[in-house]
């Protein structure tokens, strides 16, 4: 199939993307992993499951008002909505073709895709709003069963109406652990605790900036309204820094820490519990990008993002980006990114004009000002670092320790995060580093002395397949690897490289 | 085109569906429809389903999204499957799975 426009991810910016290109008279496919539009901010149950459809969640009107809007393009025939397809490939080809991108798709999963499911898709533009997957830090026991990602307890509740344990601990840093803390005890778990890394109180210098976003910080003072009504106290200056646990997690050691987030000698507790929802920020998938070429930097939170202009134009002609990929923001962001691009697009492919509205341009500078003033309050700091034994995991998947990198680094001449990865195997198994990239880069440096870089943070992101794909999808008869293989690039151990 | 969004009402009630169950190392668990393998395991107090190749370590859910591979479970005989994203299907049979996902 060929379309004018493709949109990659049907999130918060990959819908108003598509939804603002097709409105004037573009033909656009939106090609998403999951099952339902809305991403992971707007993930919500299928009408199968009982249960809050989301309408008390903040900014869900307007991702009703998108969701029916798409509902509307696709019964006209403007938008193709192909849930439940991963992108693993983006062929660029000369700038005189007249579809100028292929996309190559597997199936997630997600959603029974076997019958019918599109393989490639052609597009004259290509928008890639891909989001970000959860961004956690290695402690001691953070390998054991019921440990999840804060995000990964979210989509539990959100996606399947599930609550992750009957006490949970929530611990990391960022205003994402209120939502997941006041969720949790809202859906009657006992949250024994949300430990706030940062001391997010420096945040008042930024006063003028933070008025200016007043709805956001509605937003948090109503999870803060939450967790005061069950009573689940909120410490700043704290961290898990241990796990323990035979086969599951049993309880948690929670330390005070410094500035740096080293932890301050008898400031530790133990607190029994049978779930931990934990996050550090989190990383945008930048593999499509990346593969492209397009240019990135390293954000003001330490993550890998793609440079765009003012139009949201990417380095390569012909690709944009909007939303989490360009810094994470939140979704109000990349709802006015993708709207942005979804303009961009429709000027440059010669449908009606439609100048961006300086509206959407201010909104976008004070949302991306708001992220930067977050960014600074919830900065990782380096500290962390010092929560690792030499037996601590860094790579889940390789269970490759702490040791072993520090060693190939040290010891054996890995100089930076690619070649540690090269001797320590961290990063080679089937996630493909997207779990331990950041800590890898992180660690590999501080052990050169040096921050991570632009070129450290790529050299964990560049991948051969953007999505995992099974052997079956990649094979030109659907019938000959059908039964093959699994998931990822090399299933039987460590991905190529 | 036949897509999941195609398929869903706009916000209409409907009646409550009726639970199933699948089997996991032999016994039932029960489903609510629309719930994912994974988050039906993890509801019924099942926290690993996999031992890992190198340490023999239990996994389960840990992103939750399709992202860290720990959820790796095997459905109705085929292997390494991400429980945190496959819809459960009534009478659907899943096992554990160790190592490499071959030996199951």
């Amino acid at each position: 199939m060929t379309r004018d426009l493709a949109v990659i991810g049907a999130g918060p910016a990959g819908l108003a993307a598509a939804v603002t290109a097709a409105a004037t008279g573009l033909r656009v496919v939106l090609v998403d992993a999951g099952a339902r539009p809305g991403g992971q901010y707007f993930r919500h149950p299928p009408d199968t499951l009982a249960g809050p459809r989301g309408a008390a969640r903040h900014g869900w009107a307007e991702f009703a008002r998108l969701r029916d809007e798409l509902a509307g393009h696709v019964a006209a025939g403007r938008i193709t909505h192909l849930a439940g397809h991963a992108v693993w490939h983006v062929e660029a080809h000369s700038e005189e073709a007249d579809a100028r991108f292929t996309l190559h798709l597997g199936g997630t999963g997600s959603v029974a895709v076997s019958s019918g499911a599109v393989r490639e898709v052609r597009a004259r533009a290509l928008v890639i709003a891909a989001g970000a997957h959860d961004r956690p830090l290695p402690f001691p026991g953070w390998d054991l069963p019921g440990v999840l990602t804060a995000g990964g307890a979210q989509a539990l509740l959100k996606g399947s109406l599930v609550v992750a344990g009957r006490r949970v601990v929530v611990a990391g840093t960022g205003p994402f652990l209120l939502p997941v803390a006041a969720g949790l005890a809202s859906a009657g778990a006992r949250v024994e605790g949300v430990f706030e890394a940062n001391r997010p109180g420096r945040f008042a210098r930024h006063g003028a900036r933070v008025l200016r976003n007043a709805g956001k910080l509605a937003e948090g003072a109503g999870y803060a309204a939450v967790l005061l009504r069950h009573r689940v106290p909120y410490r700043v200056g704290h961290a898990i820094v241990a796990a323990h646990g035979d086969d599951a997690v049993e309880s948690v050691t929670v330390a005070r820490l410094d500035r740096d987030w080293t932890p301050v000698r008898g400031g530790e507790r133990v607190i029994e519990c049978d779930a931990v929802a934990v996050g550090y920020g989190f990383t945008p998938q930048l593999e499509i990008p990346v593969e492209l070429g397009c240019a990135t930097r390293v954000d003001a939170d330490g993550s890998l993002v793609v440079v765009v202009d003012a139009a949201q134009r990417t380095s390569v002609p012909g690709v944009y980006a909007a939303g989490e990929t360009t810094g994470v923001g939140g979704a109000p962001l990349a709802l006015t990114e993708g709207r942005l691009a979804g303009q961009a697009v429709a000027a440059a492919l010669g449908a009606p004009p439609a100048r961006p509205s300086r509206r959407l341009l201010a909104r976008r500078a004070r949302l991306r000002a708001f992220a930067a003033t977050l960014h600074d309050a919830y900065a990782v700091r380096p500290g962390w670092a010092g929560w690792l034994r030499p037996d601590t995991l860094v790579c889940r998947c390789e269970e490759v320790p702490y040791g072993r990198l520090d060693e190939a680094v040290r010891e054996l001449g890995a100089i930076d995060p690619r070649a540690a990865k090269l001797i320590s195997r961290a990063g080679m198994g089937w996630c493909q580093g997207r779990i331990c990239g950041y800590p890898t880069a992180c660690l590999t440096a501080r052990i050169r002395k040096r921050a991570p870089d632009v070129a450290d943070l790529t050299g964990l992101a560049r991948r051969p397949l953007a999505q995992p794909v099974r052997l079956g999808d990649l094979a030109e008869d659907p019938a000959a690897g059908g039964a093959e293989d699994a998931d990822g690039a090399d299933p039987g151990g460590g991905g190529p490289c | 085109m036949t897509t999941a969004q195609s398929r869903e009402p706009s916000g209409a009630m409907r009646p409550d569906p009726e639970p199933f169950e699948i089997i996991f190392a032999g016994r039932p668990v029960p489903v609510l429809p629309g719930q994912t393998v994974g988050a039906a395991l993890h509801a019924s107090g099942i926290r690993s389903w996999r031992t890992t190749r190198e340490n023999g370590r239990p996994r389960g859910l840990f992103c939750g999204i399709g992202v860290c591979f720990d959820c790796l479970v095997t459905v109705n005989g085929d292997p390494s499957r991400r429980a945190c994203l496959i819809e459960a299907r009534p009478g659907d049979v899943v096992t554990t799975q160790e190592g490499g996902g071959h030996d199951a």
